[in-house]
């Protein structure tokens, strides 16, 4: 099991194995507000790194989601379908949106830190 | 051009409020609660709202006034009572609407509510229209907030006795610090509340003293989703110079006095329309998933003919699901007529439903 690494398009990844399951940032909820919608991709299906994978929603804006790597969609989130609200509850932990099979491990390496995604929201936010 | 800032800035940002850029105005869009909390507050308990940008025109004169107005206005104005209100419409000579508007009498003439955009506009147009007959001021020094929801009777009430008896849609003047404030029953949220016209320098004392009994500042974001789920029309979405009060399904609010005989701005068209019907007409839609239809979405039939647009579309948090208003090929405007809605390049199936989404009873009869 690896640590969380996070995406410029405020994405967080977790790496298990080839398995990698996907959700949007904290920080990213508290820049959308109350999230009222959420569209994930179809299981089966195979998505490309910076794609998009997804809709949010909020009572304001729809948001893309995008993909930080590249992979077959094996597991999608219902939950957060029938409640977008557990989005904002607990985004990076209970309300991942999908699991891909990763096809490239390299794509990895391209992804933020904690800590450096950290300074980088703080950055681009002000 | 310099962005304004209404006299309430400061207990904006002592709220945590995140500002956005409307009508040339910097207003807060929410606070730290966020917009559905805000929403379910106003419903449940008491919201302010901060409208200040919108315009507050006193035009003074008696009898000629009426006379002229009328000329304007497609309201019975010479049998408004002293203190009572109607919903209106400033229209071209095509009947197209360039501002939808509160009117009020008061003892001196009428005050007008104007919405923010429109409201240089619309000083404008009636300016050219009254010539230099009668005292127009477009008040900059008065503020305007909106206090909303079953509580804020009771809240309003202690810091000015009295206003829990007025009528919907009546008003009248109290005292503030000894500071004449005029009041009136109404709102766009349907919900019970009040609007509230005070001098700048008095708004932000009397705005903590209402959040200190109880009542919470509500943002813009809380605003569109309260006023949407009441079905109500916001100016340059639902309602513009393309658009008829008929088209708008908004002919309750034309006097039938005044359409016998026209002779107001716009009259021949709206007598035509109200004859021979319109092409194009507004409703509610309701999709049916929880897919979100917002402003611009196309409208298809069952057969895949665009029928109509999207005019204002969002998620309402007391329906608990998306709610939206278009406008549709008259034929398809029949209450659960099925229509589909192109949303990120897929049709979604919705209905054509009824206004309003959320229902509940305004105070009518106080007295």
């Amino acid at each position: 099991m690896s640590e969380l690494k996070y995406s410029k398009e405020h994405e967080w990844i977790k790496l298990d194995g080839d398995i990698a399951t996907i959700g949007i940032t904290k920080h990213a909820t508290e820049m959308l507000g109350d999230i009222v919608f959420a569209e994930l991709p179809e299981k089966g299906s195979n998505v490309e790194k910076d794609g998009t994978a997804g809709v949010v929603e909020s009572t304001k804006a729809a948001s893309d989601v995008y993909t930080p790597v590249s992979g077959e969609v094996v597991d999608t989130n219902q939950a957060i379908v029938d409640d977008p609200s557990k989005i904002n509850q607990d985004p990076e932990n209970s309300a991942w949106f999908f699991k891909l099979k990763i096809k490239n491990p390299l794509e990895m390496d391209t992804l933020m830190s904690k800590d450096d995604y950290d300074k980088f929201a703080k950055e681009t936010s002000t | 051009m310099k962005i304004k800032k209404t006299s309430l800035h400061r207990l904006h940002q002592d709220c945590n409020a995140k500002f956005v850029e409307f009508a040339g105005y910097q207003m807060p869009i929410q606070y730290s609660e966020g917009i559905v909390e805000e929403h379910k507050f106003t419903r449940n308990h008491s919201g302010i709202f901060d409208v200040s940008h919108m315009g507050q025109l006193f035009i003074y004169g008696g009898e000629d006034l009426i006379k002229d107005l009328e000329k304007i206005f497609p309201l019975d104005l010479k049998n408004l009572k002293l203190n009572h209100s109607k919903y209106s419409f400033l229209m071209n000579k095509d009947a197209g609407i360039q501002d939808d508007l509160i009117i009020t009498k008061i003892n001196e003439g009428f005050l007008i509510i104007l919405n923010a955009a429109c409201k240089d506009n619309d000083f404008k147009i009636l300016k050219e229209f009254l010539k230099e007959k009668y005292k127009m001021v477009l008040d900059e020094n008065r503020s305007l907030i909106a206090i909303q929801g079953p509580k804020s009777s009771q809240i309003l009430n202690d810091a000015f006795d009295g206003v829990k008896d007025l009528n919907f849609m009546s008003g009248n003047w109290f005292l503030f610090e000894k500071q004449r404030v005029y009041i009136t029953r109404s709102g766009y949220t349907g919900e019970d509340g009040f609007e509230i016209s005070i001098a700048n320098v008095f708004v932000d004392k009397l705005t903590r003293e209402l959040i200190n009994k109880g009542s919470k500042l509500i943002g813009l974001g809380a605003r569109d989703t309260l006023r949407l789920e009441a079905g109500l029309c916001l100016y340059g979405h639902d309602l513009d110079k393309d658009k008829t009060p008929i088209e708008a399904n908004l002919k309750w609010a034309i006097s039938k006095e005044r359409i016998s005989k026209g002779d107001f701005i716009g009259s021949d068209i709206i007598i035509k329309q109200l004859n021979d019907g319109v092409s194009k007409i507004r409703v509610g839609i309701k999709p049916e998933g929880r897919i979100i239809a917002r402003e611009k979405t196309k409208i298809f039939n069952q057969s895949d003919v665009h029928i109509g647009e999207i005019t204002s579309g969002t998620f309402g948090p007391s329906v608990n699901g998306p709610v939206a208003m278009g406008y549709v090929e008259n034929e398809f405007s029949k209450k659960n007529t099925k229509v589909f809605l192109e949303v990120r390049g897929k049709k979604h199936p919705a209905n054509i439903c009824s206004l309003p989404f959320y229902k509940k009873s305004y105070v009518k009869e106080v007295n």
